[in-house]
This record gives structure tokens, C-alpha cells and sequence, in this order.
């Protein structure tokens, strides 16, 4: 314990309140399992600040309707506020226009959209789509099932031992029936930051557009679509801060325009008849039905916070929690960090000699800690590593170095336990 | 029993490090593999039959400590039992992991495999305690091999989220 409190004595003072930001967030001050909470498993789902919770009150409370239908005030008013959030999370991904963000349910159905608005009418057969390595699930099976229905291809870009893509590997697998490619701004199972600028610079420059899943990374540095200059790029609100059952695609307006609607039904049409369909303009086209309109406000309220702490020193306070923590594992006998790109996010994945994760898992949450431990949803990473899984520690703006070194006791004492 | 760090128990964490009737079996009449796909959980067992006697079993694979002790300790306690009286084990166990019956309270032949009580308190540990059963039920009826998710279509396993 001394030594890790000389290491907090001797860093930097930052100007980063932790402990306000901390008073935020009800459910830090719980202990769900009789123990103080230290939750770190916020790249699968991050908590939400009495900010966001009031907005939801406040929108169901006084304000819900339906909206783009009725003529009453109220539905005006839940209208307004749909496109309010709309505009907020346009500027915060620094979008051209509002209509180039679609709300979607979460980065899952971001990405089907995409495959099915884009995929299905512009892939073909013969046509190849390069992903990574690194891709969660949900940036692999909608691909796959694309190319099982049209006779395309995947082909995977790799990582090096540390859980870095190489560009020289990844510009190899181009060629002429190259027509898309799908790329994890950070990696959920090892904390990787993708060289993204160069890959869609190299990818926009053959033609080829590309597609960025930002769940990892939306909530955790600071994100501008135009200087990417990606295609598409997906993200999840449930992970920023957000309610669940909200997420977002973005897409430049001319790719959208060409696109074929994904889901069918009202709101994402202009007329109906039964000889003939006239679909809406974007963003409408791709959101039928009623959407979450809730889960969008509360995510507008979620971009409002986030903007309002700031990413720049939300970046820097996670940079300054997995530097602390990558020290302290490493020194750890017995301990292995997976996952050691130059560029990461604050997501630290780790074995422990002799001990699988889900003992980890269990043992350390009987601590109060809260880490996600298993394949992460990117079973080619763990096949990459030969690891059945991982544990993993993922920090988001409201952890301390007092939770880091919680999560370095727990740590020593599975493997007291396992000794 | 309801203190989850009672399943880490002196006696799971010996049959951990030191697992009984590890390996392979030689001269097996009947094997089976088991796999979580859940958490990547994977065991063979292979066992001897004479006659209705269950004359030799062994298993192996990788495993959670949860799921290889209780391996471990399967085949000491199922070894030259006959096959009625392991299935009745299979059964116990299986009701004792997911809690439909108490062994503080209710008649069984479960002797120390009783350590494992505590894992109905973790829902997402049962499948790593079963396994070693279902692998074993599966070993003798000769099932090829059986998956925790496969009651129907291992494709539709639920894989979990980010």
C-alpha cells in the first residue's frame, strides 16, 4: 500500500475532481454485493450521472408524446427535444449535418444497418470486405452473413503480439473487388487504438469506403467524423454515459441517400400505397417505427455531461488510470497483461497464471470489483492469444487509483488463494 | 452455504491443484467431450464399463477450478459405482447446483460433493459445476458430444455482450 501511495504523491496534480465527478453517479456510493462497489467493467456498460436521470424523469414526466406525427403541443414538444438530441450528438462527433446521425438501438444494429442499407445493395459477389483481428462480434457476423447471402468475401487484417494492426498487412489485402472495410476505432477486448486515419485514408483513396465501430471509443477521447473522414461510424449510448437501447450511426449524407432503407414501417415513409412506397429523406428513412425517443434525449442530456467535464481531460484522467494500473500489473508476478499497443485505451486485459478468469471473476467480485471476465464477444482475439478468455479492467472518468489498487489486492489475493 | 467464497473451499481448491484420475483412459468402452462455450470450459471423460459397473474413468481438459474439481471428484465418487447409482448422482448434483433441493435438508447420496452447494448462489458459475455431470450422462449414452448451450442449436448459444 506505501508504495502505491507514494506513486499517487509523486504524480502530477491534475486539475481532474474525481471525487466530484464521483457525486454524480448514485450507484458508485452502493455495495450490490455487501462490499464497497468498484466497478471497472465499463467498456461493456458505463453508469449513468443524476444529469442524465433527471432528463429522463423530466422528459417522461412533462413532456412525452409521440413525435413527427401529431399537431398537439406536446408531440411538438417531444419532437423538438428528438432533434435537439439529434444535434447534440452531431456536434459532438463534430457531423456536417444533423440528418448524417441515425438513432439506432446501439452499435450492434448501427453496423446491421449498415450492412443492410449499404452491404446488400452495393457488395456482391466476387466483392471482398477486410475487417481485423480485433473486431467484436458484432463487426463480424453482420459482414458474414452478407457474404454468405451474396457470395462475398472477408478477409481479416492481423495484429502483432501486442494487439497492434500493422498498416503494411492491412494495405496488402487491398485489390480491385475490395469494396468495404470495417474497423474497431479501439479494441473492447484489449484496449488497441487503430491507426483508423491512415487505414481510411488508404481505403478512401482506392474508392473503398470504410466503417468505424466507435463503441470503445466515443466515451473516452475525442471523436470528429470529418477529420476521420470515415464513411460510416457507430457508436453505443448505453457506454457514454447513456441509457441502453440507444445508439447511433453516422454516415455522410450522399452514402445514406444512396442506401436502401433497412427497416420498413411508418415514420421512414413518404406515401403508401399498395402499388408503390415513397420512402422518406434521411435521416427519417432509416428510423422506422417510434424510436427510443427517451433513450435519445437522455443520451443528448449524457452528450451534454460528457461535453461539460470535457474529453480532452476525461482522455487524460483515463490515460493517467491504466498508465498506474499497467505499472502495478506488470510488476506483479504471475500476472499477464494482454494487450500491449503503444496506442491504448483504458482497457487492461490480464491472465493470472494457473487461475482461469471466471475464478478471477468470481473472486474478485466477491470484493466488491466488478470486472468482466470471458472471450469479450472477439473470440478471434482470444484464438490470436490462445487464451480461452480474459479478465478484464475497463476504467471509465469516475474510477480512482484507490480502485486500481483495490483491483491490485483483489488481484494478490486470488492468487493467495490459488497458491 | 450462502457466502459464495465458501465454494472455494479447501477441498475444491486441492482437487484444483492436484486433480484425481487425470489423463487419458486406456481401454475406454465409453467417452464423451463436454464444452461452455461461454466462458471456453472444455473436458473429455472417458470411462469402463463392466457390466452395469462403472470399472474405470478418468477425464481431462481445460478448465475454471470450479469445473475441474468437480470433475475431480465425479469420477472419485462415481468409480465402481453401478450405473443406476451414477445417474442418481447426476441427478442430485444437477438438482443440488441449481438449487431444487437443499442438502442441508433433503435425503441424498452426495457425501462431500455437498461442497459444491454454494454454487446456486452464482448463477453464472452453475454450468462450470454441471458440466462434468452432463459430460458423464452424455459419456454413457454414448452421445457424441454435448455443449452447456446445445439443448437445441449450439449456433443460438447466447455469446454475451461487449
Amino acid at each position: 500500500m506505501s508504495a502505491s501511495r507514494s506513486a499517487l504523491i509523486a504524480r502530477p496534480k491534475s486539475v481532474f475532481d474525481v471525487e466530484r465527478i464521483r457525486a454524480d453517479f448514485p450507484i458508485l456510493t452502493l455495495s450490490p454485493g455487501g462490499k464497497p462497489l468498484v466497478y471497472l467493467d465499463n467498456a461493456a456498460s458505463s453508469q449513468m450521472p443524476q444529469q442524465v436521470i433527471d432528463r429522463l424523469v423530466r422528459y417522461q414526466t412533462t413532456q412525452h408524446a409521440n413525435i413527427h406525427r401529431a399537431v398537439h403541443t406536446l408531440s411538438e414538444i417531444a419532437t423538438a427535444e428528438y432533434e435537439e438530441a439529434r444535434r447534440k450528438l452531431a456536434r459532438f462527433i463534430n457531423a456536417r449535418e444533423e440528418r448524417e446521425v441515425i438513432f439506432t438501438s446501439g452499435t450492434t444494429e448501427a453496423i446491421n444497418l449498415a450492412m443492410h442499407g449499404y452491404g446488400r445493395k452495393f457488395i456482391g459477389a466476387g466483392d471482398e470486405i477486410i475487417l481485423t483481428t480485433l473486431e467484436h462480434h458484432s463487426n463480424i457476423v453482420p459482414w458474414q452473413m452478407l457474404a454468405e447471402e451474396k457470395g462475398a468475401r472477408i478477409r481479416v487484417a492481423p495484429i502483432n503480439d501486442a494487439g497492434e494492426l500493422s498498416m503494411g498487412e492491412y494495405e496488402k489485402l487491398f485489390n480491385e473487388h475490395t469494396k468495404l472495410v470495417g474497423v474497431a476505432h479501439v479494441s473492447n477486448a484489449l484496449g488497441s487504438v487503430n491507426p483508423i486515419k491512415q487505414m481510411i485514408a488508404f481505403a478512401r483513396a482506392r474508392g473503398v469506403p470504410a466503417l468505424v465501430d466507435g463503441a470503445q471509443a466515443v466515451p473516452h477521447m475525442k471523436v470528429d467524423v470529418q477529420d476521420l473522414d470515415c464513411d460510416f461510424y457507430a457508436f453505443s449510448g448505453h457506454k457514454m454515459c447513456g441509457p441502453t437501447g440507444i445508439g447511433v450511426l453516422y454516415g455522410k449524407a450522399a452514402l445514406l441517400e444512396r442506401m436502401q432503407p433497412f427497416k420498413g414501417g411508418g415514420d421512414m415513409i413518404l406515401s403508401v400505397t399498395f402499388d408503390k412506397t415513397t420512402y422518406n429523406v434521411i435521416p427519417q428513412k432509416f428510423e422506422a417505427g417510434t424510436p427510443p425517443i427517451a433513450a435519445a434525449i437522455g443520451l443528448g442530456a449524457a452528450v451534454d455531461y460528457l461535453s461539460t467535464v470535457g474529453m480532452d481531460a476525461i482522455a487524460g484522467h483515463e490515460r493517467d488510470l491504466l498508465e498506474y494500473a499497467t505499472e502495478q500489473l506488470a510488476r506483479m508476478p504471475g500476472v499477464r497483461i494482454i494487450g500491449t499497443a503503444a496506442e491504448k485505451a483504458a482497457v487492461l486485459s490480464f491472465a493470472l497464471d494457473g487461475v482461469h478468469p471466471h475464478d478471477v471473476g468470481t473472486l474478485l467480485n466477491q470484493d466488491g470489483i466488478a470486472v468482466r471476465t470471458g472471450h469479450h464477444c472477439a473470440q478471434p482475439v482470444m484464438q490470436r492469444y490462445k487464451v480461452p478468455a480474459t479478465s478484464r479492467a475497463s476504467f471509465a472518468l469516475y474510477n480512482t487509483m484507490a480502485e486500481v489498487d483495490a483491483l491490485v489486492a483483489g488481484i494478490r489475493n486470488v492468487q493467495k488463494l490459488f497458491s | 452455504m450462502s457466502d459464495p467464497k465458501s465454494l472455494y473451499q479447501e477441498v475444491i481448491l486441492d482437487h484444483n491443484r492436484k486433480p484425481r484420475n487425470y489423463g487419458a483412459l486406456t481401454q475406454a468402452s465409453h467417452k464423451a467431450e463436454g464444452h461452455n462455450p461461454l466462458c471456453g470450459d472444455h473436458l473429455s471423460v472417458a470411462l469402463k464399463l463392466e457390466g452395469e459397473r462403472i470399472a474405470a474413468i478418468a477425464f481431462q481438459g481445460e478448465s475454471c477450478a470450479i469445473c475441474k474439481a468437480s470433475a475431480s471428484m465425479m469420477t472419485a465418487s462415481v468409480k465402481g459405482k453401478t450405473l443406476p447409482e451414477a445417474e442418481t448422482l447426476i441427478q442430485e448434483f444437477r438438482d443440488m447446483a441449481t438449487g431444487q433441493i437443499d442438502v442441508d435438508k433433503q435425503a441424498h447420496h452426495l457425501g462431500r460433493l455437498t461442497v459444491f452447494a454454494g454454487v446456486r448462489d452464482l448463477p453464472t458459475r452453475v454450468k462450470c459445476a454441471i458440466l462434468p455431470w452432463h459430460t458423464l450422462h452424455a459419456a454413457v449414452h454414448s452421445v457424441a458430444d454435448i455443449s452447456t448451450e446445445s439443448e437445441n442449436d449450439p449456433m443460438h448459444a447466447p455469446i454475451g455482450d461487449a
